[in-house]
């Protein structure tokens, strides 16, 4: 199509950008669109308050963490390759991907995904999901519905349950060992971006 | 012990009374068949006895007799009127049939593991009708009022009310369009072809018009809800094709009705116009939503009704079944699809209901569900037999032969066609081996038949052909597909259902994904699934469930719920198990402050440190006491049966056990008794949970008493008197709210010793246990056993208490 032609050519290193993550053409045309529109003062990259604008986004209890995870630390902005890479995790597992060790896993693998995952619990990137960080996600998604107490039985019990090292806190790998009956593929994957 | 010559079939009963069981059964079974045939006959024995008793008492009375008209007749002693019960007591004998049936069949251990029981039950209508003909007597056919009025919709509302909603929302675009167009395939494809085959010379079959073949077609191609449920749920496949399967089968009801009525009405016409065919469209989308709209309607009157239940609890389950079924009378009033109202009403008032019932009305519903739907459908293959044998039948080898085959055909093409679509739109897809399971589980049954039974023989003339054709197919799905299904299924190795239950972190992060793919889609600008997923929650919680559930428990979220299911289990395990053997969280043993453990790593789970001696007292005397607690419970009058405000406080329980496990993580060390206090007050300070109101902050004794009286606290101490005892103390009528329960702890907290009172089993700490305070320990013992009070609903009133004799169970 012409205009995605050219939409396309406007994006520098687009090539790359579809090599590491796998979109088609009309994904990250649609994606740059999306882009744009969010891109409200037309800067060429994203602020939080760009993403505040989503007012759903406002209403979710790990809105901010979800906003927090596209910008790398340290950063202020994101431009429209992290955009993508970030929402590259949520495309459908390519089930015929040969399992070659020498090559990087890519973005949309089972491990990725719960990596990301893993990354929004883990907001002071230790490596581990301490009980004080799994409380701040209880309270926010529990919406103080409950007591004190609950949140703190309930995490307590959450910690108990996956710990297998004893270290009060869950790993990466007891995260996604509690998880292995659960179907990754379809709970982390967005159709439209197959 | 089975003697040598018994036959070959007795020879796997293991015991006696299992062949005195099959002899009973064989006695019934006779007597079933033979006593409805023998009421003819009723009213000359009536007759013949009246004579003879007046005969009998001839000689005593002839005198006064004489006197007046000789009219009277002596008192009949005993008289036989098997007419005015005719009816109810036949039926109550085909149901006890039913039953003893169901029974027999797994007492012959290996016959109801190769074949599953629908087929068993459809050899043994069989039986009965055969021997009802054998007897001279015409054998009942299965009225398709009685089907579609009563034997039908129980096995509907267990199946809606029980739906699994999360797999069938996820998939419910896949849902339907195996039952839309996949029915619609098959209807079209069979009857065509069907058409095209009469046509051919030779067949004889050149007056079934098209029209008719069409309506055949209609009728033989929904997959039926009974069978389907009957054969699967023997195999425990993965929820997803379970799903599926079953999904398909009960929303391809309203393009059945559809299509019947359709080619019904103009089958007379001989013709059908592009006019006809729009207003079936425009019908079938009116029959499926309009049922869909009277079912919801039913289930949130439901809904609000079970709100207002609290002080009526006995007849809880009586609305759920009663909506349910106004529901399906109501949209069978307008022709429009009863099942799918009945799913939508049960689907829709179920997690409202649920919320406001007690705990056992919802055991209730569950088992008089289940009870009603394993009887329906026991009666329904029963009849299927029966009237197999009783129907007039006309066979035409070509007709039925060609059915047969044109049906497993279409359903092969049809799933796989349909299947190649929609995994373009799936993310999880459908693989081969599911796509066979797909098919192949597409089983007819009754509402086939009865549908075609339904149909007028004026204006049908073919009928008895169709209904021979009907049940070729039915025998030949539920027989060959039914009992070849399970070797298949470990032949493909296909998934099966899992068994383990879901963990909490799981829920936790499920819930958390949601959250996560919410928020990515919302960033993407694409609404999709889980954006219109997470509208219905907040509009459900905002709104509906404000409206729908009563007092606070509207605002339980779901992540609670679920934890205080889990918690319940657990402690519920626990108790059984005789207490406090295996805590997870594994701390040290006592918490009496005099015996103070080093905390021990926590891979080592280890077990109190009592000594095994003790241990297996401890864990006898719980167990008996606690076999007792539960016969005593269940045992209840209906008149008497209260309101269960303990049960709320059984949350409380668990949860201040949960404190008292955190607790004895954080004491590691000996604490002066100042700091202790104060971190207990801090720790036990229970503000609002759930439904019960604010509980008085325990007093500091009181906690570590209860604490002290927990089994797993158990510090070795000899003596009997040290043992615990669980009291259950059962419910006085006067004490229906739970505020009472608060006032009685924060009353006993400054009372003395009080005498034991009405019956129950008793828990007494062990006065040394904890070395402090004994006095008050004591007192905190008799306030705690309130507590322990809560392992269900109130019992019985402490006047029956004589009921001791143990619940039959």
């Amino acid at each position: 199509m012409g205009s995605s032609n050219s939409t396309l050519s406007k994006i520098p290193n687009v090539d790359d950008l579809m090599q590491e993550t796998g979109f088609t053409p009309a994904h990250i045309v649609r994606l740059y669109d999306r882009f744009q529109a969010l891109d409200k003062d037309k800067k060429g990259h994203l602020s939080p308050q760009d993403f505040g604008s989503i007012k759903e986004l406002a209403l979710n209890p790990i809105g901010d963490r979800i906003i927090g995870a596209f910008f790398a630390s340290g950063q202020e902005t994101v431009d429209f390759h992290s955009f993508v890479r970030i929402l590259a995790h949520f495309r459908p597992i390519d089930k015929n991907r040969p399992r070659d060790p020498n090559v990087p896993e890519p973005i949309n693998s089972r491990t990725s995904k719960l990596r990301f995952a893993f990354q929004l619990y883990d907001q002071d990137k230790d490596g581990k999901i301490s009980r004080a960080e799994l409380l701040q996600v209880l309270r926010a998604m529990l919406e103080m519905q409950v007591t004190e107490e609950q949140l703190e039985s309930i995490a307590d019990r959450t910690i108990q349950e996956a710990d297998l090292d004893g270290d009060s806190a869950i790993s990466f790998d007891e995260f996604r060992k509690s998880l292995e009956k659960v179907n990754i593929d379809h709970k982390m994957s967005i159709r439209f971006l197959r | 012990m089975p003697s040598r010559t018994l036959p070959r079939v007795a020879a796997g009963l293991r015991s006696a009374s299992e062949r005195g069981l099959l002899a009973l059964l064989m006695l019934m079974f006779l007597a079933g068949s033979v006593l409805p045939p023998g009421a003819a006959s009723s009213p000359d024995l009536a007759n013949r006895n009246s004579k003879a008793g007046h005969d009998h008492c001839q000689p005593s009375q002839e005198l006064p007799e004489d006197r007046h008209n000789a009219t009277k007749k002596a008192f009949p002693v005993l008289s036989f009127d098997y007419h005015h019960v005719q009816k109810p007591f036949e039926i109550s004998l085909w149901v006890l049939l039913a039953s003893l049936m169901k029974l027999g069949f797994h007492l012959i251990p290996r016959l109801s593991s190769i074949v599953p029981e629908s087929c068993l039950l459809i050899v043994v209508g069989l039986l009965v009708g055969g021997l009802i003909k054998v007897v001279g007597e015409k054998p009942p056919v299965l009225d398709s009022d009685l089907f579609f009025l009563c034997l039908l919709p129980p096995i509907i509302l267990d199946a809606g009310y029980f739906l699994p909603i999360r797999p069938f929302t996820e998939n419910v675009g896949t849902i339907l369009m195996f039952a839309v167009v996949g029915t619609l395939w098959n209807a079209f494809f069979v009857g065509g072809l069907l058409y095209g085959v009469c046509q051919i010379r030779g067949t004889d079959l050149g007056h079934v018009d098209l029209l008719a073949c069409l309506l055949f077609g209609s009728i033989i191609s929904a997959v039926d809800p009974v069978a389907v449920l009957a054969v699967f749920e023997e195999i425990h496949i993965n929820e997803l094709l379970h799903i599926l399967v079953f999904g398909e089968s009960l929303l391809n009801d309203a393009v059945t009705v559809v299509l019947y009525h359709l080619f019904e009405e103009y089958a007379g016409v001989g013709s059908v116009s592009m006019v006809d065919v729009c207003l079936g469209v425009i019908s079938f989308l009116v029959v499926s939503i309009g049922g869909i709209l009277v079912g919801t309607i039913y289930g949130i009157l439901a809904a609000f009704t079970s709100r207002f239940t609290s002080h009526t609890r006995v007849i809880e389950p009586l609305f759920v079944f009663v909506y349910s079924y106004m529901a399906y009378l109501s949209a069978e009033v307008f022709h429009l699809s009863g099942i799918m109202a009945l799913i939508a009403c049960g689907a829709v008032m179920r997690p409202y209901v649920e919320a406001n019932i007690s705990h056992k009305s919802h055991t209730t519903i569950k088992y008089f569900l289940k009870m009603w739907s394993s009887v329906s459908e026991t009666l329904i293959f029963i009849f299927l037999g029966v009237s197999t044998v009783a129907g007039e039948h006309r066979w035409n080898w070509t007709f039925v032969i060609v059915t047969v085959i044109l049906c497993l055909v279409a359903r092969v093409l049809g799933v796989v066609g349909l299947t190649y679509i929609i995994n373009k739109f799936r993310i999880v897809k459908l693989t081969t081996k599911d796509q066979f399971i797909v098919a192949y589980g597409g089983l007819r049954g009754a509402i086939a038949f009865s549908l075609g039974y339904l149909l007028n023989e004026v204006q049908f003339p073919t009928r008895n052909m169709f209904l021979t054709a009907i049940i070729t197919v039915i025998f030949f799905t539920v027989f060959v597909q039914g009992m070849t299904i399970r070797p298949l299924v470990d032949l493909l190795a296909v998934k099966k259902k899992q068994e383990t239950k879901r963990s909490i972190n799981e829920e936790i992060h499920t819930q958390f994904l949601d959250h996560l793919l919410t928020g990515i889609e919302d960033i993407c600008g694409h609404y999709g699934h889980h954006h219109w997923k997470d509208k219905l929650n907040r509009f459900n919680k905002k709104y509906v469930k404000k409206c729908l559930i009563a007092g606070e428990r509207s605002k339980e979220p779901q992540l609670i719920a679920f934890y205080h299911k889990m918690e319940m289990k657990q402690a519920i395990e626990l108790v059984e198990s005789g207490g406090g053997v295996k805590m997870p969280s594994a701390m040290p043993s006592t918490v009496s402050m005099q015996n103070i453990q080093p905390k021990k790593p926590v891979s080592d789970r280890v077990l109190p440190q009592i000594s095994k001696g003790r241990e297996e007292e401890i864990r006898k005397i719980l167990r008996t006491n606690l076999q007792r607690t539960r016969q005593r419970l269940r045992s209840y009058n209906r008149h008497t049966l209260v309101a269960d405000p303990y049960e709320d406080g059984w949350n409380e329980l668990l949860l201040k056990r949960q404190k008292i496990i955190e607790l004895e993580k954080k004491v590691g060390s000996f604490e002066t008794p100042a700091a202790s206090r104060s971190r207990w007050a801090e720790m036990t300070k229970m503000s609002n949970y759930l439904t019960v109101p604010a509980a008085a902050p325990d007093s500091p004794t009181m906690s570590r008493a209860r604490l002290a009286s927990d089994p797993q606290a158990y510090s070795s101490k000899p003596g009997s008197d040290n043992l615990p005892t669980i009291k259950v103390d059962l419910a006085s009528p006067q004490s229906p709210d739970s505020v009472n329960l608060v006032d009685e702890l924060s009353k006993r907290a400054g009372q003395g010793e009080e005498p034991d009172e009405d019956g129950g089993l008793v828990m007494k700490v062990p006065s040394s246990a904890s070395g402090k305070d004994t006095k008050e320990d004591q007192n905190g013992a008799k306030d705690q056993q309130r507590l322990m009070r809560c392992l269900s609903d109130p019992g019985p009133s402490a006047d029956e208490e004589e009921e001791d004799e143990p619940f039959l169970h």
